[in-house]
């Protein structure tokens, strides 16, 4: 029966009921602007790891590092593209 | 006819109306003449269809010649008009809309397809796959980057060319300041053929890291392969910037938005930041595949293996995350900080030591070695020290206080084109004549390469190095004529004799490949160039299988194992090959793009949004579509084998 059960996949469904519930929150609640991005920005990439590892099988297969490493190099571009831009635009500008 | 008045070129000439004459009679002819010859059955069926690697290759590399031709007279148009000072060649309005047609397509309708040439015809080869991983997809890569060009070229007769520079910087490429439709086909002919390109970025990468040959492990790639790789790594990460800054200026453009426009909380200065996200990182998609084809000539051509393998990958890979680093140098000027633009000029200067890494790999392989300097070692010599030169501009123009000096002058188009053409067209040109009996099974003259050559090199440094001195002189880039006054008439004509006689090596090649198909001798063998790598244990011309039999590889140069270690590279009996089946479908696709390109230009929005369906359709029809390929059954591979006289059967 153990092996039957999907338990990661369900506990993985319900975790990402509640992140979309805190998500939810910040429109329900008055937060401060800078509180419910950071709500927002966590519970999102949160969601997106879920995602990625628990329902599209990221790391199960041979290949699970190609996808890891790329995962990782697109997180580092985008980071430093978006940091790079705010430098640009607003913090040096 | 109001419907018809925007059809119109909103700032006409005799020349313009003397092209549109052409373009109708080379249609006309081009109809009259598959129709005479009974050609379009075997137009479709071989080509339009093809999902065949080397097929598509070939036709990528025709449409990259044609694009080089048009980018090409543009060109000279413009050298003509700078020839002398206060010319009236050209008015204000033709130049940019010339200076900006020329950028593009050299580079998103010549550089691109060129490489995807070389990667296409090459990279399945030399790692012994049959195909590429996504056959289908490819030629759907080939067939937007086809109609893209085909929208593109299509504006300077119907409605006007863009005319905001190959960068399209905003406010300027914004409706307010360009009215013309011209800017709408900039923003979507590039968005279709880059839609092309982020797809053939991941049908490569997958190619090369699931079907290589037994016993190729990653460290065991030849070179051109993993340049291959890492410029669809870069391609794969930084594509997606431009298709979505592209989307964002479409609508400032077709929708009213306001992302880039200077009020209502826009801010043109993000396009420009966008711009470079993709487009530094783009320079780099061009030169690293330009790298490996100098690679696997060098070494082949030095009769030595390449001399510090591990570096030239290590140094690759640094290059290409590097690239993502330093787009700020392009605009330098834009009124940052001197924070920023240090962080970024140090970045941009860390990027010369990977290439010089390169550099001196390159060097030290023909160090010792016996050199044969045929048609593509010529490319690849003369790029080395060229380059360098390009590479030693590029290091001035990093130091951001420097640049403030050279920025936007001709001292910049002469560093660019000093990196582009001795990297990336020379390498483009040794490719075609190394690879040329890989694809045809013949050779192209050597004797007349070898002219075209020395044309080139020496138009090139007659054209672009006095544009060094003129730019530190102060003459900017992009202004249509200057006075006597400046000086910098004597050097502009210099320019001008340099672009001719590149003009004149260009004709130069095709001159030599029409002669060759005359008159070159078919019975080449399998290894004409006495080389390394796997890709040359196939015959010329490649079957349509690559290889018969799998080989087995036990290094990076497969070939040379075998002639010098007696290596066994096929073994085992000829099986039955499976091999993916013609379809139509991207052909079709690639024509809805068109349509749909076309009425997105003219904001004809009924017939956009049919085509946006139409497009939907094919997609959802391939869902449901079953296609199991088909089988080439072992007695007809026996059959074509024999028809190479049996080498390795
Ligand atoms: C050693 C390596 C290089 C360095 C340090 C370097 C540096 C620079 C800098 C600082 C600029 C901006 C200058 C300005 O706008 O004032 C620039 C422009 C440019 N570079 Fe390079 N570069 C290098 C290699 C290359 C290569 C390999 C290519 C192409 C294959 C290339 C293509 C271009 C292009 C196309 C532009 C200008 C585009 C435009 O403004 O229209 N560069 N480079
Ligand atoms: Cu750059």
């Amino acid at each position: 029966m153990k092996e039957l059960f999907p338990a990661k996949q369900v506990g993985g469904y319900i975790f990402s009921l509640v992140l979309t519930i805190i998500a939810l929150l910040v429109y329900f609640l008055d937060f401060t602007f800078p509180i419910a991005m950071s709500i927002l920005l966590v519970t999102a990439f949160v969601q997106a790891t879920v995602q990625l590892v628990l329902f599209m099988h990221a790391g199960e297969t041979e290949d699970g590092k190609a996808i890891y490493t790329n995962v990782l190099y697109g997180i580092i571009i985008a980071v430093v593209t978006i940091i790079g831009s705010l430098l640009i635009l607003i913090w040096d500008m | 006819m109001e419907f018809f008045e925007r059809f119109a070129v909103p700032h006409p000439s005799p020349a313009i109306y003397a092209s549109m004459v052409a373009i109708v009679v080379v249609s006309l002819a081009i109809v009259v003449g598959l129709t005479y010859f009974k050609k379009w059955g075997y137009l479709w069926r071989e080509w339009l269809t093809t999902v065949d690697h080397k097929k598509i290759g070939i036709m990528y590399l025709i449409s990259a010649i044609l694009m080089l031709f048009r980018g090409g007279a543009d060109a000279i148009m413009m050298r003509a008009q700078l020839s002398m000072p206060e010319n009236q060649l050209l008015d204000a309005q033709h130049y940019n809309e010339i200076f900006t047609t020329h950028g593009v397509v050299m580079i998103i309708f010549m550089a691109m397809p060129f490489i995807f040439a070389f990667m296409n015809i090459v990279v399945p080869l030399q790692i012994g796959a049959r195909d590429v991983a996504f056959p289908r997809l490819n030629a759907i890569s080939f067939w937007l980057f086809f109609f893209g060009a085909m929208l593109f070229n299509i504006s300077f007769v119907v409605g006007g060319s863009p005319d905001a520079g190959w960068t399209s910087y905003f406010p300027l490429a914004g409706t307010e300041f360009s009215e013309s439709v011209g800017t709408n086909y900039y923003m979507i002919a590039i968005q279709i053929s880059g839609i092309g390109s982020l797809m053939t970025g991941i049908n490569m990468i997958t190619t090369i890291l699931k079907m290589r040959a037994p016993g190729m492990s990653l460290m065991k790639m030849p070179m051109f392969t993993w340049a291959t790789f890492m410029a669809c790594v870069i391609i794969i990460f930084a594509f997606p910037v431009l298709t979505i800054a592209l989307l964002m200026g479409t609508t400032d453009r077709l929708f009213a938005t306001n992302f880039f426009t200077s009020t209502n909380g826009g801010m043109d200065m993000l396009w420009a930041n966008f711009f470079w996200v993709w487009g530094h990182p783009e320079v780099y998609i061009l030169i690293l595949p330009a790298f490996g084809l100098y690679s696997e000539i060098i070494s082949t051509f030095s009769g030595r293996n390449l001399y510090g393998y591990k570096s030239m990958v290590g140094s690759m890979v640094i290059i290409s995350l590097l690239s993502f680093l330093v787009w700020t140098h392009h605009f330098f000027t834009m009124g940052q900080g001197a924070l920023t633009n240090s962080i970024f000029s140090i970045s941009t200067m860390a990027i010369a030591v990977p290439t010089g890494v390169k550099i001196f790999n390159w060097l030290l392989t023909m160090w010792k070695g016996k050199i044969r300097f045929t048609v593509p070692m010529l490319y690849s010599v003369g790029f080395i020290p060229l380059f360098t030169i390009g590479g030693v501009t590029g290091v001035m123009l990093a130091m951001s206080a420097a640049d403030y000096q050279y920025h936007n002058t001709m001292f910049l188009v002469a560093h660019f084109h000093n990196t582009i053409i001795p990297g990336v067209v020379f390498a483009m040109l040794a490719g075609l004549h190394y690879y040329w009996p890989k694809m045809f099974g013949f050779m192209l003259n050597e004797r007349i390469g070898k002219w075209a050559f020395w044309f080139l090199s020496i138009g090139f440094v007659l054209a672009f190095f006095p544009m060094y001195i003129t730019g530190l002189d102060g003459q900017a880039r992009r202004m249509y004529t200057y006075s006597e006054a400046t000086g910098f008439g004597p050097l502009n004509f210099v320019a001008f004799i340099g672009a001719g006689l590149m003009t004149i090596a260009f004709c130069i090649i095709v001159y030599n490949i029409l002669y060759s198909i005359k008159n070159s001798p078919r019975n080449v063998g399998d290894d004409p160039w006495n080389a390394r790598t796997l890709e040359w244990a196939t015959h010329n011309p490649v079957p349509e299988y690559n290889f018969a039999r799998t080989p087995h590889v036990a290094s990076s140069e497969a070939l040379w194992d075998v002639k010098k270690n007696g290596h066994e590279l096929f073994k085992g009996d000829i099986e039955k090959i499976h091999m993916p089946n013609n379809s139509g479908v991207p052909f079709i696709m690639g024509v809805i793009f068109f349509i749909a390109g076309f009425s997105f230009v003219f904001a004809l929005w009924v017939p956009a949004v049919i085509a946006l369906i139409g497009i939907f359709a094919c997609m959802v029809l391939r869902s449901f579509e079953k296609d199991d390929g088909r089988y080439i059954s072992v007695e007809e591979i026996k059959a074509t084998e024999s028809t190479y006289g049996g080498a390795n059967s």
